[in-house]
């Protein structure tokens, strides 16, 4: 009889997606009670290794623990927690707190965002800056302020976002390879 | 009374209910309607959309009495001012996110939302807020995706994942931002949709809606005389149901008035997808007997379901062996009239444009497939209409429906036996098999007719059948998560079935996802919708001389004239196609 089923290179590909011990976390639940209960720590895992939830990765979860790829992205774009998309090299975090807010962080956020070309959960094209929001860093003195990495910046003005960025840049020419977006 | 009883009182009327009973069941037992919308009697509870608030004393807020079981000495009251604001509210604030389009919209007057606004007393618009705006999804061939018209009540998603098993769709981000969609919100070709369009029938706004071929069909309606040659079909379940469109009880057979219709419309030939039917019939019986006789794999599954077809190569591809390989009537019937009945008529084939009425959506992207079109790559069948959409041209067209004479079918790929009539019901294609496989296996021109076990709406049904001497074991299932059952029951071994039909909706073709949208007493996936539509084709079939697909003496005529022998190399060329895996895989 014609062989027609396309599940063992779907296996076998869905393997190779996935760091291995997140393969055999798959595996070790697989067929059990409620193994669909285990989504969001299959998820986890993932991220942690990779930094973010590619489509890939997500479908070969899908396959591997048998669970509706609509549920697994679902899921996926509900939690603020999952990344969809690799994180830039610095991480900059703008704070919209109630202090900041009223010191004019909302101008902070515009101008960064026309400086970098992304909106907020983006990141630029080359893979440096990735851009969030965030409610109160809890120095509200410093208002308006702006996290890079684990840096904070205070009082800023919109006119001081080039030298913060340049900073940035500066310190990544060089010879290192940009990651791939 | 019964000490397991319930008592409670709905606006201050006292009735006693059992254990279990939602307060929303039980106030339509007092004749106390309580508004929903995203609440479906056979889908499970969501509780999303808060229309069915009600008040319950000792509570300062309003409960969902669509989830919410009552309790001993409960007080409910479903009409407060508090209540009736409560719920207009919510209304106004749904319509707040949704495109101000109704005189423009798909379902302008037939929409569950306009009807709840209108009733609730929606009556000016106060909170202008911002509105959600997403592109339309077209790239589907049968299904269209409007997430701005989508209210978030999850039926779609329901009825995707619980009745169908597919799980195409889900909700996706959170709060304002939420869009149901398929995986990764891509579009819906890419997606492991089966186009069934039970989304569509759930859907009590447009959200979802077939792709329009009406556009097409106009447009080659309006040529001047002569420059194509317009065959129309129409599918069985079609006359069992298009008559509720012109407000004709569930359940009444228009078959007449279909054809007069159609004529009215222009269609130059009105024949009959029974035709194909009957055909299919026949050559699915010898494709059986030949499988009976070890020539190929057993259980044989059928195939005119294309919804069940596209489930098949993306969920179930290793099934592929299994199934027949015979075209649907659909295309069985195309395929002859831009061959047989333009060799006969004197046409070129690109003469010929062939439109299908068809109970379905997914029979827009059958006919699209490579493997039902001609050498050059046109389409043996131009365009399909739903039910609903023909509904609408007749409408729009201003014919009197329901006072039409009643007309013919032309001939010859307009005659057909009783057994094509019931190819529409869930059970239809395994009876009319029966019928024929039983006369070929005994030999005898007189086999039993009626085969009871096969009829009724039940989502999966099993039955073994004595013919010639031989116990044949059949199965018959509607609805996907029924059809997984079986296969998995096949796949697992032990019982050798032989013969199963799978219909991809529930009920069958007659509840089709191109079927025209319930009268408001009776929902989507009411069993009595299928049941009665399907009693409108049982009553033609016993009203009709022949009954059996091989005593259709046009089809034995194609067969001298035309084809050659049934499963013959031209019946092969022409009324067989194949399957294929395709991908996205998805998952059962």
């Amino acid at each position: 009889m014609m062989m027609t089923d396309n599940w063992t290179e779907i296996e076998a590909a869905s393997e190779a997606a996935l760091p291995e011990p997140v393969v055999a976390f798959i595996r070790q639940h697989r067929g059990m009670a409620h193994s669909e209960s285990q989504l969001i720590a299959t998820l986890h895992m993932v991220q942690a290794a990779n930094g973010f939830l590619s489509r890939e990765a997500m479908q070969a979860v899908a396959q591997l623990a048998q669970i509706p790829l609509a549920k697994v992205t679902g899921v996926a774009t509900f939690y603020h927690y999952f990344r969809l998309h690799p994180r830039g090299r610095h991480m900059i975090n703008v704070c919209l707190g109630t202090a900041c807010y009223v010191k004019g962080a909302d101008k902070i956020a515009q101008r960064l965002m026309a400086d970098l070309g992304i909106q907020f959960g983006e990141t630029t094209k080359d893979g440096m800056f990735s851009l969030e929001s965030t409610r109160c860093l809890g120095c509200c003195g410093l208002a308006p302020v702006v996290m890079v990495d684990d840096q904070v910046h205070g009082p800023v003005e919109p006119a001081d976002i080039t030298t913060i960025l340049g900073k940035y840049i500066k310190k990544d020419k060089g010879p290192k390879a940009p990651v791939t977006v | 009374m019964t000490a397991n009883q319930i008592n409670l009182t709905i606006d201050d009327e006292p009735i006693q209910v059992p254990p279990g009973t939602t307060v929303l069941k039980a106030a339509e037992q007092l004749g106390i309607h309580i508004p929903r919308l995203c609440y479906h009697p056979h889908l499970s509870l969501e509780g999303a959309c808060r229309v069915c608030v009600v008040q319950v004393e000792g509570f300062n807020h309003f409960l969902t009495a669509c989830s919410q079981e009552v309790w001993e000495g409960m007080k409910v009251q479903t009409n407060s001012p508090q209540i009736r604001l409560a719920r207009r509210d919510i209304i106004e604030l749904l319509l707040d996110n949704h495109p101000m389009d109704c005189q423009t919209c798909d379902r302008d007057g037939i929409c569950e939302l306009q009807k709840q606004a209108y009733r609730l007393g929606v009556r000016e618009r106060l909170f202008a807020g911002k509105r959600k705006q997403y592109p339309v999804d077209e790239s589907s061939q049968s299904v269209v995706r409007t997430p701005e018209k989508c209210i978030l009540c999850g039926r779609c998603v329901r009825v995707c994942e619980e009745v169908q098993g597919v799980h195409n769709l889900s909700q996706h981000g959170r709060g304002f931002n939420t869009v149901v969609g398929p995986a990764n919100l891509s579009r819906m070709d890419e997606s492991v949709c089966i186009m069934c369009g039970q989304c569509i029938n759930v859907c009590p706004t447009a959200a979802f809606l077939e792709k329009d071929h009406t556009e097409r069909v106009w447009e080659a309606l309006s040529l001047p005389r002569g420059v194509k040659h317009i065959v129309v079909q129409p599918a069985p379940s079609i006359r069992a149901a298009i008559g509720e469109c012109f407000d004709m009880p569930v359940g009444t057979p228009v078959t007449g008035k279909l054809i007069t219709a159609l004529r009215r419309l222009g269609f130059d030939a009105v024949f009959d997808t029974n035709f194909g039917a009957d055909l299919t019939i026949i050559e699915e019986a010898n494709e059986f007997l030949r499988r009976m006789q070890g020539e190929g794999p057993l259980p044989l599954l059928t195939s005119c379901s294309p919804g069940w077809v596209n489930f098949l190569e993306k969920f179930y591809p290793e099934m592929i062996p299994y199934t027949s390989t015979c075209k649907s009537p659909m295309s069985m019937l195309s395929t002859l009239v831009k061959t047989y009945y333009a060799e006969k008529k004197g046409l070129k084939p690109e003469e010929i444009y062939s439109v299908a009425i068809m109970p379905c959506v997914a029979k827009k992207f059958e006919a699209s497939r490579p493997e039902h079109a001609m050498a050059d790559g046109t389409p043996y069948t131009d365009a399909v209409l739903t039910t609903r959409e023909l509904a609408w041209m007749i409408k729009s067209y201003g014919i009197d429906f329901v006072n039409l004479p009643d007309g013919e079918f032309d001939r010859p790929l307009g005659i057909s036996s009783g057994a094509a009539d019931i190819f529409g019901a869930t059970g239809g294609v395994m009876e009319a098999a029966l019928r024929t496989a039983a006369v070929k296996l005994t030999g005898k021109e007189l086999g039993p007719l009626e085969f009871e076990h096969v009829r009724g709406v039940t989502g999966l049904k099993e039955a073994t059948i004595q013919v010639a001497g031989i116990e044949v074991n059949i199965a018959v299932s509607n609805g996907l998560t029924n059809a997984k059952t079986i296969l998995e029951k096949v796949k697992a071994g032990g019982k050798q079935y032989h013969l199963i039909e799978i219909m991809a909706c529930p009920g069958g073709c007659v509840a089709g996802g191109g079927q025209p949208y319930p009268p408001t007493d009776m929902g989507v996936l009411d069993p009595q919708l299928p049941l009665l539509r399907a009693k409108a084709l049982y009553k033609i079939d016993t009203d009709k001389q022949l009954r059996r697909s091989h005593e259709n003496p046009a089809i034995e005529h194609l067969y001298q004239d035309f084809l050659g022998e049934p499963n013959g190399e031209k019946s092969h060329q022409l009324l067989h196609t194949h399957y294929q895996a395709r991908l996205p895989r998805g998952i059962r």
